[in-house]
């Protein structure tokens, strides 16, 4: 073995190829499998897909770099699932690209943080947390509500989107900037196309509590509003069934 | 093969090669490390047999034990749940009233209800209940929907202009926006509020605003926050004549919340929250403003 | 510098950054009003820099034939100042985030100054700036050394030393304007990704070719590590960056991947970012500076054979130990976990490796702080590969996961490992470089290693003892059986760990600073060193062997 070694050491390319193959075993065995194996990934025809305001907000998470003290990963154990609910499945992500599941709680998971507090609340803590979380460690973010947001290219996200896989309509893509403005606005022309693109039980409303401007606030909590709420598959998961949830 | 040179500190020979002056060793592994690595595999091997393990195509193996992560969170929750059905079993079944009689059971309302308070209700209503600007002082004895412990339950199950279809739905109408009322009216009537529950703060504005402020309440507010001002826990409309205030008792606040109207929201948490920890939670809070005398 | 290059040199680096100028240019006008103009104003203004640079000694007289009989160090002397640059800016960004989470409110209205956005400004800027100038600079000069052969070129190593650091300030100066992919350890956008891309592939093309002209028939471990890092690392970067931009002239991209397999991806690719970067390179740098600052033969070759190949073949497989417990199925993780714990035992390998070589020099150790930072900097290996294997464990990552304690492990292989093997390194090199008898201060060697020890335990304990304690809190049932303590109160509770963490990295801090300032006061007033010794340190010994150098360089 280590006469072979001694051949072997004195090959610098020999060592290269050495390297690269020793190197892509495990990742191969690990990775590949996760594509062919069917139950890794959970199915849910009624799966929904981000609204552009949505995809916008989630957008603004990523850039704010929210994703460096929330997780957004419910572990299978019972104290997680006691303090956030149900725990994540593989399904809820589908749609992520990236994923956001997070590796530090420096604040608590939002996975299923979406319908937990009000949009008013959401406001008013990202524009100062310690007003109303005193002992809070957040940045505030109080110049989202001062910034519109950039709506103009949009339908270039979602078709981007659609190419990794997302099946986002043709019509979802195009009037993606106007969905934005109308989901953000109920009571303007463009909302009635969001809840027929993407269904009734969008929320569809002013997140900000100003109709007039779309801003990057609105945006943001929307993407909040609807953490762990495009699929319900993670409700009727069998760790629950004996739990107090049923029976109500 | 170049020849190696005996190094004189260890005794060892070295493999004969140079780098610029370092030297090696050629000394065999110590056989702790093959040890080691024996032990490290031999436990991998064990566990990949028990546990599932390794990739097959389109399935993978189980492993002997058949374990996964998902059954062994069910039965640590099923554990759990035994754990807690000595005093879960009797909340249960109990009604509210019993509970609250019960020293014992609310021992363990206050221990429990503490931390789900803490995780959902106390970003809004604070961590002593306290409230502030925009949401109700829990541990005070004003309330919007009653504070009988059935009320509050009710209410933590449908929240408070929540998106449950039961919601309670609670409109302070914006009297200025919708140009119900002028902003001397408002103004006016701004002044009767005050009076309502501190008569020394508006002893200094005219007489006239007075009656015409209690005129234009009587025309308007009677409705829902009574003829005396104490309000109606049927449709949610607060007292105006304690000093308790969600939204402020200056005169700043009070236009505001004349002019703009308010609908404060309060989430639903049924479907979030289990009926046990709802009742639980409600049982804290009735709890809370009992204490706080 | 540039009277050193020949004429043909000098027109390739003119052609060359020019394009790069008018690259940049492009992305400009194209990215217009998005931050890819912003980034193309950067590329240009860095490549205009360097074509004026060019310029200024574009018509210097040729440098003497005399200069093939030497080692080519230029690159590596500035390689070592962009390192250290980058350490003080990196830490600085340490100490100011580490101060965020003590007191929320030292900071700006603004977005660039907060806490999400200047933490990957740390986290690049001491893996990237700090770590990747140091592994490129020294590499050159272990991969010259130990093949006792000049580069072959004299170009692509300043191609990649410089492209390498547009690189790093495309992604520093992208986050602060929220340009991130926010994959962990990956985070700049797709362009940059490209561009990194070519610069590595340059990167491992020079460092094959000096191979290739080595004196000594075989490749010195020093070398394994480092092609280890070069060639795993271009292989995880290209898989992990796969991305569909929105349009060409927009920074935006999605990622290929998403959910469960897009985690998979890019915690094979963080763990062992973390293996071949921070580790197999770093590896690379003790093989050759510890025996060389000891003198001391390495401690067993054939150990040496065992660690390498465990390490290349291990570490590939841990990277689901970061997603125990998650929608990621059960079967990958038991994989990450026992991978893991095998993985113990090349580590372990290599630290004893290391340290039994001191075997004969401890008296030196005890004297020479720079033999002592290496001599630590093993001794931090062994600890935080023992500590990583240990969270691998799952039960024991339940309780780790998401909390300090994986910032404690960090930061023990961080500044403990990487770091002081570095300062380690330096402090060898810097007097070799610029032909130094020795450091302008060996007390201020001393100091900084006293800071840099102190530092690191100071941040180490503080974050094991919050990473417990916050892991605690959030899983402590009270006796009815329900949860004990709110997630706020544990916010509350990292209080003063927290302000003990900044003070740590003050410590580091100021270590590194002092590190500098020797370095700097090094090259301007140590004395210097005879023209005998200095002959020693050249490719060809006595005349014995052919010239290493082809003439038509
Ligand atoms: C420095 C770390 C940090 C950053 C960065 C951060 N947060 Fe937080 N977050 C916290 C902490 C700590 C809490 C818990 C205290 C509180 O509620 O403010 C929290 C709480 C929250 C909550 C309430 C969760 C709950 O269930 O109570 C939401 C929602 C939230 N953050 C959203 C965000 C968003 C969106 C961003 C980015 C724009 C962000 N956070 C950035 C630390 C952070
Ligand atoms: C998003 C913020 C928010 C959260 C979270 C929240 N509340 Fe409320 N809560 C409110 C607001 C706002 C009101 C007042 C509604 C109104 O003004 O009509 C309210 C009202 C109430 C009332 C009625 C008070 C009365 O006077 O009748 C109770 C009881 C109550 N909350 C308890 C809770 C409990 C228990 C929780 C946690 C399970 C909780 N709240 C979580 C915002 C919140
Ligand atoms: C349709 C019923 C309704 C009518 C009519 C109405 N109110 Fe209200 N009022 C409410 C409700 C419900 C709230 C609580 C809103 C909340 O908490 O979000 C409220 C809240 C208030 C408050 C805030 C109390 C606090 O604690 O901050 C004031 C002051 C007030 N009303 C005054 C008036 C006056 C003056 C009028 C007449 C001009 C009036 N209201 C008419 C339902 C009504
Ligand atoms: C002055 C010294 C340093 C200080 C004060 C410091 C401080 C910090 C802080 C506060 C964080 C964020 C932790 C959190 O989110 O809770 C962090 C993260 C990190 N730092 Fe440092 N740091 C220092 C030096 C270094 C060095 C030298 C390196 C690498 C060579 C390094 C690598 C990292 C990494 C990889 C992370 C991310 C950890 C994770 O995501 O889990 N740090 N550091
Ligand atoms: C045998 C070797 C090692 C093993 C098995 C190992 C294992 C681990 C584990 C289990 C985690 C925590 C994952 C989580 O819970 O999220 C982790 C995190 C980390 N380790 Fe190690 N570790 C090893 C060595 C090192 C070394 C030498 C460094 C050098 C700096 C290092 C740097 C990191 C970093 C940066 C992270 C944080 C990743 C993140 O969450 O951003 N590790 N490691
Ligand atoms: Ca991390
Ligand atoms: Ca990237
Ligand atoms: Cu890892």
């Amino acid at each position: 073995m280590f006469g072979l070694h001694y051949n072997l050491e004195r090959r610098s390319i020999g060592l290269a190829v050495a390297i690269i193959i020793v190197a892509s075993i495990g990742g191969l065995v690990e990775i590949a499998p996760l594509f062919t194996i069917d139950e890794t990934v959970e199915e849910d025809p009624d799966m929904r897909v981000y609204t552009p305001l949505e995809l916008a907000g989630r957008n603004i998470y990523i850039s704010e770099g929210c994703y460096a003290c929330h997780s957004q990963m419910v572990r299978t154990l019972r104290d997680e699932v006691e303090r956030y609910g149900p725990y994540s499945l593989a399904v809820e992500s589908q749609y992520d690209h990236p994923m956001l599941w997070g590796s530090k709680r420096t604040g608590p998971d939002l996975a299923r943080v979406g319908g937990k507090y009000s949009d008013a609340w959401h406001v008013a803590h990202l524009e100062d947390p310690r007003a109303v979380v005193p002992q809070s460690v957040m940045p505030s973010y109080s110049w989202l509500s001062r910034n519109e947001l950039d709506r103009e290219d949009l339908d270039k996200h979602l078709a981007a989107m659609r190419k990794v896989g997302v099946p986002y309509s043709d019509a979802m893509i195009e009037n993606a900037p106007e969905d934005a403005y109308g989901q953000a606005n109920p009571d303007s022309s463009r909302a009635g196309g969001v809840a027929e693109r993407y269904g009734e039980e969008t929320n569809i409303r002013s997140f900000d509590g100003d109709p007039e401007r779309v801003t990057e606030m609105d945006a943001l909590v929307a993407y909040l509003q609807i953490l762990g709420r495009l699929t319900d598959a993670a409700e009727d998961q069998p760790a629950l069934d004996d739990s107090e949830l049923e029976g109500e | 093969m170049s020849v190696g040179e005996r190094d004189p500190h260890s005794g060892h020979m070295t493999t004969g090669h140079d780098w610029n002056g370092i030297k090696e060793l050629n000394r065999p592994v110590p056989k702790i490390i093959w040890l080691f690595l024996a032990a490290t595999v031999i436990f991998s091997v064990v566990y990949w047999i028990l546990m599932p393990a390794w990739p097959l195509g389109v399935t993978y193996t189980h492993g002997l034990l058949g374990i996964d992560q998902r059954d062994s969170l069910e039965a640590q929750l099923e554990e759990g749940a035994q754990q807690q059905s000595a005093w879960a079993d009797q909340i249960r079944e109990a009604s509210l009233a019993t509970i609250q009689e019960d020293p014992q059971l609310m021992e363990t309302v206050r221990k429990t209800g503490a931390t789900l308070f803490g995780d959902n209700c106390a970003v809004c209503h604070g961590t002593e209940g306290n409230g502030g600007p925009g949401y109700p002082n829990l541990s005070d004895q004003a309330w919007l929907w009653g504070g009988a412990p059935e009320e509050v339950q009710e209410t933590l199950r449908v929240g408070i202009n929540a998106e449950h279809p039961e919601t309670r739905i609670g409109q302070m109408m914006a009297f200025g926006e919708n140009r119900m009322l002028g902003r001397d009216e408002i103004r006016d009537v701004v002044t009767y509020v005050q009076s309502l529950f501190n008569p020394d703060a508006v002893a200094d504005r005219p007489e006239e605003a007075l009656a015409n402020g209690e005129e234009i309440f009587a025309a308007n507010c009677v409705s829902c926050h009574a003829e005396d001002g104490s309000g109606m826990t049927e449709v949610g409309a607060p007292n105006l004549t304690d000093d308790f205030w969600i939204y402020g008792g200056d005169r700043q606040s009070l236009y505001d919340t004349i002019f703009y109207g308010r609908q404060g929201v309060m989430p639903h948490w049924e479907g979030r929250l289990s009926p046990l920890e709802r009742k639980v939670l409600a049982l804290y809070v009735v709890d809370m403003s009992n204490r706080e005398e | 510098m540039i009277s050193q290059l020949t004429k043909g040199e000098r027109q390739l680096a003119l052609v060359i950054s020019i394009a790069v100028a008018f690259l940049g240019l492009a992305m400009a006008g194209g990215g217009f009003g998005n931050p890819l103009g912003f980034h193309g104003f950067i590329v240009l203004l860095f490549a205009l820099g360097v074509t004026f640079l060019i310029l200024s000694g574009y018509f210097a007289p040729e440098p003497s034939p005399e200069r093939l009989k030497r080692y080519y160090d230029d690159p590596i002397k500035v390689g070592v100042i962009l390192s250290l640059i980058w350490g003080v800016i990196g830490m600085f960004m340490g100490v100011w985030v580490a101060a965020l989470l003590a007191w929320p409110e030292m900071t700006f209205d603004a977005a660039w100054a907060s806490f999400g956005r200047l933490r990957p400004v740390h986290t690049t800027g001491v893996i990237f700036g700090f770590g990747g100038n140091a592994l490129i600079a020294t590499s050159f000069h272990v991969m010259q050394r130990t093949s006792r052969a000049r580069m072959p070129d004299q170009f692509s190593p300043w191609f990649v030393l410089l492209g390498y650091n547009l690189f790093c300030l495309l992604a520093v100066s992208g986050y602060f304007i929220g340009v991130t992919q926010s994959k962990e350890y990956a985070e700049p956008e797709w362009y940059a990704d490209i561009w990194l891309v070519v610069v590595w592939v340059t990167y491992l093309v020079l460092y094959m070719r000096t191979l290739a002209r080595r004196q000594e028939p075989h490749i010195y471990v020093a070398n394994w590590y480092y092609l280890a890092f070069i060639l795993v690392v271009a292989m995880l970067h290209i898989v992990n960056n796969l991305a569909i931009p929105i349009s060409l002239t927009a920074a935006k991209s999605y990622s290929a991947f998403s959910g469960v397999q897009d985690a998979m991806t890019q915690w094979w690719y963080g763990h062992n970012a973390v293996a071949f970067f921070l580790t197999a390179g770093f590896l690379g740098m003790m093989y050759y500076y510890l025996p060389k600052r000891a003198e001391r033969p390495i401690f067993s070759y054939r150990l040496s054979i065992v660690s390498f190949w465990g390490i290349t073949f291990l570490y590939m497989w841990a990277g689901s130990h970061h997603l125990h417990y998650t929608a990621l199925p059960h079967w990958v993780q038991t994989l990450g976990m026992t991978f893991s714990v095998m993985l113990l035992v090349p580590s372990w390998a290599s630290a004893a490796n290391a340290l039994l070589t001191l075997n004969g020099a401890w008296h030196k150790v005890r004297d020479d702080a720079t033999l002592r930072f290496m001599m630590v900097a093993a001794v931090f290996y062994g600890i935080s590969t023992f500590e990583g294997s240990f969270l691998a464990i799952r039960p024991v990552n339940s309780l780790s996961h998401y909390t300090d304690w994986t910032v404690g492990h960090v930061h023990a292989g961080a500044l403990g490992w990487v770091a002081l093997i570095t300062f380690g390194a330096i402090y060898t090199l810097a007097p070799i470089l610029w032909k130094r008898q020795r450091m302008y201060s060996p007390a201020l060697v001393e100091v900084h290693f006293w800071l840099a020890l102190a530092g690191t335990l100071v941040y180490v304990f503080a974050m094991w003892n919050s990473g417990i304690i916050q892991g605690l809190m959030w899983r402590t049932y009270n006796e009815s059986g329900t949860l004990a303590y709110s997630f706020v109160e544990s916010v509350e509770a990292m209080h003063p760990y927290y302000i003990a963490r900044t003070a740590g990295g003050l410590l580091f801090l100021a270590g590194i600073v002092v590190g500098f300032y020797n370095i700097l006061m090094t090259i301007r007033r140590a004395p210097s060193l005879e023209a005998s010794a200095a002959k020693q340190d050249e490719p060809v010994t006595s005349g014995a062997a052919p010239s290493p150098v082809s003439a038509g360089e």
